[in-house]
């Protein structure tokens, strides 16, 4: 056995509504539960959209300001533009098993991982309870995120 | 090579305490590894995962994912982490003297 430093909690913040901004949170959340790490998530400003009823399903791949796409800004913000290359890279996450966003969290709520909305975000948008995805266990404040991650590492994404 | 000893017999394993050799385990072993992995006793729903484990390593050269054994074993991944609540496929290979399955998902 490696007797080095163990990580045992990790609070893992969503700042983004992008597919590329929402999807590495999701992996790292879902790692961290299979490691037997204890894990939460936070999703603050347009990170909202992950759990937003209306929204998670529609989830797009930033085609505008997004260097390493190399894809000509022009071209990026064309209409249609983004729908085709979110879909080109949702087939592709899909032959690697990685699950669409609304059965991901799905999931990482079974692995007992704790689901909670920035309340600041939510009253920014004018969003309740309601119009977010059942799996949501509470809508907290900042103090109560720390609260929450107490003890653990936190990690902004 | 550190080794593990069940019962009397020492087997060699990797630094993190998994089998490197499958071949060298055997089922009374599972009980030992369970209780000092955590789990004070095997349950049947316990050797449904262990014995779908080692199957697919036979199968496939690799253990699976808490994903991939979610879809396919019969056990829905809250049930996973109810019987293994360290880590369901890192646990079970651990318990079914597999080596560590290696995925993000």
């Amino acid at each position: 056995m490696a007797d080095t430093a163990t990580i045992e909690k990790v609070s893992i913040i969503v700042s983004k509504g992008s597919l590329e901004g929402i999807y590495p949170a999701l992996i790292m959340a879902n790692g961290a539960r299979a490691e037997g790490i204890e894990a939460d998530l936070f999703f603050t400003f347009f990170g909202l959209d992950a759990i937003t009823k209306k929204r998670w399903e529609h989830i797009k791949l930033a085609t505008v300001g997004n260097p390493g796409l190399h894809l000509p800004t022009l071209l990026g913000g064309m209409p249609g533009v983004p729908d085709l290359v979110t879909r080109y890279m949702e087939r592709k996450m899909d032959k690697l098993d990685i699950p669409p966003i609304p059965e991901f969290i799905e999931m990482i709520s079974d692995t007992g991982a704790g689901i909670y909305a920035c309340k600041a975000s939510v009253d920014l948008f004018e969003l309740d309870k309601d119009d977010l995805v059942e799996q949501v266990q509470g809508i907290i404040t900042v103090g109560e995120f720390y609260e929450h991650a107490a003890g653990g590492q936190i990690i902004y994404t | 090579m550190p080794t593990a000893t069940y019962g009397d017999t020492a087997v060699p394993v990797d630094d993190e305490g998994f089998f490197i050799d499958p071949d060298r385990w055997n089922e009374p072993m599972a009980e030992q590894i369970a209780r000092e992995a955590g789990i004070e006793a095997l349950t049947d729903r316990h050797w449904t995962v262990i014995r779908f484990m080692r199957a697919q390593y036979a199968e496939k050269g690799t253990g699976p994912t808490v994903r991939v054994l979610g879809k396919t074993s019969g056990v829905s991944v809250k049930e996973l982490y109810q019987l293994f609540p360290k880590g369901p496929a890192k646990t079970a290979a651990k318990i079914a003297g597999i080596p560590k399955p290696r995925g993000c998902i």
